[in-house]
């Protein structure tokens, strides 16, 4: 992808040996889903072992919250890699990490209707209504529905490129509220949440650095040939 | 004591070995103490009774105000706390408390009384006459256990000290040691936790200073040396590590009430009609339990403390 724009110069060893590096990168990509499925296999471990405190609901979904933060982040840290260091491995396994975000997501709020709740709809809708903490963590996960409905090739193909990422930028809006969802639910302790919410602004700085540098780039070089034309990407931030 | 606190004999000195050695120890410790609390739950009350009578604290008197509700193991009641100054994770204090010091202990009695007093914690446990008092209690998350406590009756204490007639409160302080208490390195609460009772509550059979559970010392991480208990209050008014109780005329200031005054009020009666601005109160889930039970105003102590609060708006005084 970005040999496209900045083509290898003559001499310079090539990234990726042929028949040897989509071997390497499968081999990666399924390192990377074992590493995803480990949280899981350790809150499975810990349930046979009985390690899930005296209150093992609360603990389930405390800990399938905050690996659902976890894995957003590391999605979105995607993009802003590539930007500060050049590496393009994490872009190969973006979306598998980001399924990974909804999935734990599905299985927190599978824990809080299921255990936690006992599937008692009238108190759930009372919950998501009245409790705010509880709204925002709803329209999250509301939010990643359709992200991962419309995370196959197919689909990219089916809404097109531009209209399928409009659509996908909602994983900011999702990463936003599931942080203050954490915010407004723990009682005086906000270290973690403050450092998730910290983790964002740091990413959404580098995404708005390089998009900035990006367009000024653009304008000068338009600036030079005399061509009035929009910076690529239509103005929109990468 | 004439020599300097800080100079050891060498008799005391732990053997390196033992000291490399000590975490092992300690579970070691923890399992047996677990074995044995186990062994002492398989007894009837009467062959516990006799347990608990070789393993350090008398218990004079037995089943005041008893629930006859299913008790909280002890591995539950010693491992799920909230107690901040030990780390705000459910089991930061029982990993984060064991070498808490708890003597000397002394608790200072001051303000408006006319004996003002500082008591070593072992002068108190044996000048009052200990009660086991099995209680529910109530975490204002929403979770409950059933804990047989043994302590003696806040009343009794207030009493020996003679407050004067402009004794209205209670003020508690709990113990300031940063060293000791690694929570306390963060500010997550105002330091030291202090706490309050209104000196009719405090002064009410229900209200017990408790100095152990399950018949036995009490654990550091629940509260050692010296706890209150005001089980139709949620469990944040049970202030740990209490070194210092003030008489005054005025309500005092309480830590969560400070942290968040719209969330925390200085009652916190249980009330299952006035939920937590974030949460709902009329559900509970009991420790050991899946469904959620209903929780019962005052903690289901209503017949005893209701008249307390009579004329009163709960929904203001929360």
């Amino acid at each position: 992808m970005t040999t496209l724009r900045s083509p290898t110069p003559p001499g310079a060893p090539k990234r990726l040996r042929p028949g040897k590096g989509p071997k390497l990168a499968r081999l990666g990509k399924s390192a990377v889903f074992v590493a995803c499925l480990l949280p899981l296999a350790n809150l499975g471990l810990d349930a046979l072992h009985s390690k899930l405190t005296a209150n093992p609901i609360a603990e389930v979904m405390n800990r399938l919250g905050f690996w659902t933060l976890s894995f957003l982040v590391l999605t979105l840290a995607a993009t802003p890699l590539k930007a500060l260091f050049g590496w393009t491995f994490q872009m190969r396994v973006r979306r598998m990490v980001g399924l990974f975000a909804f999935f734990y997501a599905a299985l927190h709020f599978t824990t809080y209707l299921a255990l936690d709740q006992a599937f008692d709809l009238s108190d759930i809708g009372a919950d998501i209504v009245k409790r705010k903490f509880i709204t925002v963590g709803f329209a999250a996960f509301v939010l990643l529905i359709p992200l991962a409905v419309t995370s196959t090739d197919g689909a990219v193909k089916r809404l097109g490129f531009r209209r399928w990422k409009r659509i996908h930028r909602l994983v900011y809006v999702a990463a936003v509220l599931g942080v203050i969802h954490f915010v407004w639910r723990v009682k005086a302790d906000l270290l973690q949440p403050a450092l998730f919410g910290a983790a964002l602004v740091f990413l959404f700085a580098v995404r708005l650095a390089t998009s900035l540098k990006k367009r000024a780039a653009a304008v000068k070089s338009s600036s030079l040939t005399g061509e009035g034309a929009p910076p690529p990407g239509g103005g929109i931030p990468a | 004591m004439s020599r300097r606190s800080w100079k050891i004999p060498d008799s005391e000195v732990t053997p390196e070995a033992v000291y490399v050695r000590r975490r092992e120890f300690l579970s070691l410790g923890a399992a047996g103490a677990l074995g044995m609390a186990g062994a002492a739950l398989a007894f009837s009350c009467k062959a516990s009774a006799k347990d608990n009578a070789g393993s350090g604290l008398p218990i004079a008197k037995r089943g005041a105000f008893a629930t006859e509700e299913k008790q909280t193991p002890l591995d539950d009641v010693t491992t799920y706390n909230n107690y901040y100054e030990f780390g705000t994770g459910k089991s930061d204090p029982s990993a984060n408390a064991g070498a808490f010091r708890t003597r000397p202990w002394t608790l200072a009695i001051e303000g408006e009384v006319k004996k003002p007093q500082v008591i070593d914690i072992d002068e108190l446990i044996k000048a009052f006459p200990l009660e086991e008092r099995i209680y529910r209690m109530r975490c204002v998350e929403a979770w409950s256990m059933v804990i047989p406590w043994v302590g003696l009756p806040l009343a009794d204490l207030v009493k020996r000290c003679e407050p004067t007639s402009n004794a209205k409160y209670v003020a508690f302080t709990s113990k300031v040691d940063p060293t000791q208490m690694p929570g306390q390195r963060r500010a997550v609460l105002d330091w030291p936790y202090v706490e309050g009772l209104r000196i009719d509550e405090a002064t009410h059979p229900l209200a017990i200073l408790a100095v152990g559970l399950y018949g036995r010392a009490l654990p550091n991480q629940n509260g050692a040396p010296l706890r209150l208990v005001v089980p139709w209050k949620y469990g944040f008014k049970g202030i740990k590590a209490i070194v210092k109780m003030t008489l005054v005329d005025r309500q005092p200031p309480t830590t969560w009430n400070k942290m968040a005054p719209d969330e925390y009020g200085f009652y916190a009666n249980v009330n299952p009609e006035v939920d937590h601005p974030r949460w709902s109160q009329a559900k509970e889930r009991r420790i050991g339990e899946f469904a959620k039970r209903k929780t019962l105003l005052f903690n289901g102590y209503a017949d005893q403390v209701a008249s307390l609060y009579a004329g009163m708006d709960l929904r203001k005084s929360f």
